[in-house]
């Protein structure tokens, strides 16, 4: 234990939304995901930092738990790292329990609990600055006797708000000497050796006792007005009534599609001019070498700079997001919608992974990791791709904007808004749909816990909002760097190579290989109206969505004749027929077209089945979709 | 349960035998003597319940609640 001398490894450990990952983040200066409501965390994070006297502190984010008597997987992380039995991670040589300081009764209980296991602690008084506000005195000496155990309070979203926390691990002895904290306090002995009941098997008895201490404790050093922020209160009242309630929550879901498109557009006519003036630029310079040329203009400038423009869309959509999970909405919005999810065969705790998902089914199924029943875990799962990610975006703006007319409609919304409001709606009731199919199939049909908190509500804090914002553009362009950017180049190749025969009257990508594999390709999509050149796209986006949108402003490059340098919204509009659009419209709504999202599906379910399951039933219905689309797009044409 | 009023668990049943809803419930404070209010209801069908216990809110189903049992007190 004391091979590492002086370092000391530290754990936050807490209940659920106490502000783990703030301080964590205040500590270490990283920039973890936090946010307003239960279950933010979901694996371990690492993190170091080195105290003023020089020590090296190793500082380990958990998800917050309840208790010690794992409920869900992420507590199980928790649980497992506390009581030493993670594989490949020894037991921390210090606990800093973590606790909401307006949220004492709840979360005392659990410090309560981690004292059991006999290691060293210091307990956290977080967000002390709310209980002030609120009128709670604690008294920390009183407290710190009582526990036996040093406490210090702390504002984790304040510039040095944990200083006293610092200060007090500085202090601390390192790892392998003497029991830490006031008399009395915690030893370094296992349960076991103390003849302490092992945790997990909590008894009725245990557990009031418990209680009953935590009330004590709160008796003699807590002085609280009220049990509730009065604020809370009042808005609670609006927010989750059974009227007014799932009208505020249907116009924040419509505010943020309209938003989407009309707040985004002066933005996006900008970076679309920027791109354009640019590669007309870098074109005139290659003009002696024609080859180089083509790759530039029509690979690079026609396929990347056609994504680069949903750039502004995706920031407004995040921009929302954000906003709305640091508020503490989140949760309110799922115990409006739980009765409606349940009969689905979901559960209102899925509402927030799924909300994830619009941003990116990924982080949306790793989400989901704070979901208690396997049951409506592996539902969510298989529904999350469902949800219209961030990656769909391009592709629907793409089309909506070259086939649908910028109507107004009822005076207020414009068409375009409602088309993809639909589509996300579209999204949203095959999950359902789906989730329910499932549940019929299933044959477990015992009880399914809901048991979710609702927090406080918060001000977002702007930096918190702006980092959120940052950190999504990253992304986005590593990703239009990266992949795309391959993906674009390799494309480009097939599609100009092998060079036409002499004497063709046809487009030179007619030759390729891209068309080729295209036309190919084009027997099996002609019923669901889709033509060679979207077949060839389809394939790279695969690896990611937006790619069909950058690989078909490049074969559309190639393909117009003698350099006529049409846009792709244009070019298509021209060619396509309505019902081809929607059909492909159709089709994005449904298709798995996203290589990481299965693999993701693989690493948490720990299945291959699951993964055939959730691609074949995807792409049976995109097929389904797009057919009926198309059959009746054209029959009404 | 009552709805919009406050009360007094007095006993967390389990459904069968080491129920772990139950057993949850407990551990977040439905313990015999602690008062408790039911803060709002769902839009449907008044499900799930909004209930305060302690300083905390917790979303219950009707299944779940079910499990606590309150002492209604008269007037809030």
């Amino acid at each position: 234990m004391n091979a590492v001398a002086s370092s000391l490894r530290i754990a936050l450990v807490g209940n659920p939304n106490c502000g783990k990952t703030a301080l964590f983040n205040r500590l270490t200066g990283a920039h973890q995901k936090v946010a307003n409501y239960a279950g933010v965390t979901v694996e371990r994070k690492e993190g170091r930092f080195v105290a003023p006297s020089g020590r090296v502190l190793q500082l380990l984010d958990l998800p917050g738990a309840y208790s010690l008597d794992a409920a869900s997987p992420d507590e199980a992380i928790t649980r497992d790292i506390c009581e030493g039995r993670h594989p490949g991670e020894p037991a921390p040589d210090l606990i800093v329990c973590v606790a909401d300081a307006t949220n004492l009764r709840l979360h005392l209980r659990f410090v309560l609990e981690l004292k059991r296991l006999g290691r060293p602690m210091v307990l956290a008084l977080n967000m002390i600055d709310a209980a002030d506000k609120r009128g709670i005195r604690i008294d920390t000496a009183a407290l710190e006797s009582a526990l036996g155990m040093p406490v210090v309070e702390t504002i984790a979203v304040k510039q040095g708000g944990a200083a006293a926390l610092v200060a007090r691990l500085d202090a601390m002895p390192a790892a392998s000497t003497a029991p830490v904290g006031a008399p009395g306090g915690a030893m370094l002995f296992p349960p076991e050796a103390k003849g302490i009941a092992p945790p997990g098997a909590p008894t009725e008895a245990g557990e009031n006792d418990l209680h009953a201490q935590v009330r004590a404790l709160l008796a003699a050093t807590v002085t609280m007005p009220r049990a509730t922020s009065a604020t809370d209160d009042a808005i609670d009242a609006v927010v989750l009534h059974p009227v007014a309630g799932l009208a505020i929550l249907a116009t924040v879901m419509f505010l943020i599609f309209q938003a989407v498109f009309s707040w985004a557009a002066p933005l996006q006519d900008a970076v679309s001019a920027a791109v354009a003036a640019s590669g007309a630029w870098v074109g005139g310079l290659l003009a002696s070498m024609p080859l180089l040329q083509s790759l530039v203009t029509d690979g690079i400038f026609a396929g990347l700079g056609t994504v680069l423009e949903f750039l502004p869309q995706i920031l407004v959509l995040f921009l929302f997001i954000l906003v709305l999970e640091e508020s503490g909405y989140l949760p309110r919005a799922a115990f409006l919608l739980d009765k409606l999810m349940f009969k689905a065969g979901l559960t209102g705790r899925s509402f927030i992974p799924l909300l994830s998902s619009f941003a990116c089914a990924i982080p949306g199924i790793m989400a989901t990791r704070s979901i208690a029943d396997p049951r409506d875990r592996l539902t969510t799962i298989l529904v999350a791709p469902l949800m219209t990610c961030s990656a769909r975006l391009p592709v629907y703006t793409l089309l909506i904007a070259a086939f649908i007319p910028r109507h107004d409609v009822l005076g207020v919304f414009n068409l375009q808004g409602v088309v993809l409001f639909t589509l996300y709606f579209a999204g949203i009731a095959s999950a359902l749909a789906v989730a329910w199919v499932i549940k019929r199939l299933r044959s477990d049909k015992s009880d399914h816990a809901l048991i979710m908190e609702l927090p406080s509500y918060r001000m977002p804090n702007p930096r918190d909002v702006l980092w959120g914002l940052w950190e999504r553009a990253k992304i986005f362009l590593r990703r239009v760097g990266g992949i795309l950017l391959a993906l674009t180049v390799l494309l480009w190749f097939l599609s100009s190579f092998p060079a036409p025969p002499d004497g063709a009257t046809q487009p030179p990508i007619d030759y390729s290989f891209a068309g080729h594999i295209g036309k190919w390709m084009a027997v099996v999509f002609a019923p669901i109206g889709f033509n060679w050149q979207i077949c060839v796209a389809l394939i790279p986006g695969l690896a990611a969505r937006e790619v069909a949108v950058s690989s078909l402003a490049t074969v559309y490059a190639l393909s117009a004749a003698d350099g006529a340098d049409a846009a792709l919204g244009t070019a298509i509009a021209a060619q396509w027929s309505l019902a081809t659009a929607l059909s492909l419209l159709a089709w994005y709504v449904f298709a798995p077209q996203c290589m990481s999202t299965l693999a993701v599906i693989r690493r948490e379910t720990n299945s291959w089945r699951n993964v055939w399951i959730a691609a074949g039933y995807l792409f049976g219905l995109a097929y389904l979709a797009s057919f009926v689309t198309y059959q009746v797009g054209r029959a009404f044409a | 349960m009552k709805k919009g009023a406050t009360g007094v668990v007095t006993a967390v049943e389990d459904t069968y035998s080491a129920d772990p809803i139950a057993r949850r419930l407990r551990e977040l404070g439905f313990v015999q003597g602690e008062p408790v209010r039911v803060v709002a209801r769902g839009p449907l069908g008044g499900d799930p319940l909004l209930v305060q216990i302690g300083y905390t809110r917790f979303a219950l189903r009707k299944a779940e609640a079910a499990r606590v049992s309150v002492a209604v007190e008269a007037a809030a």
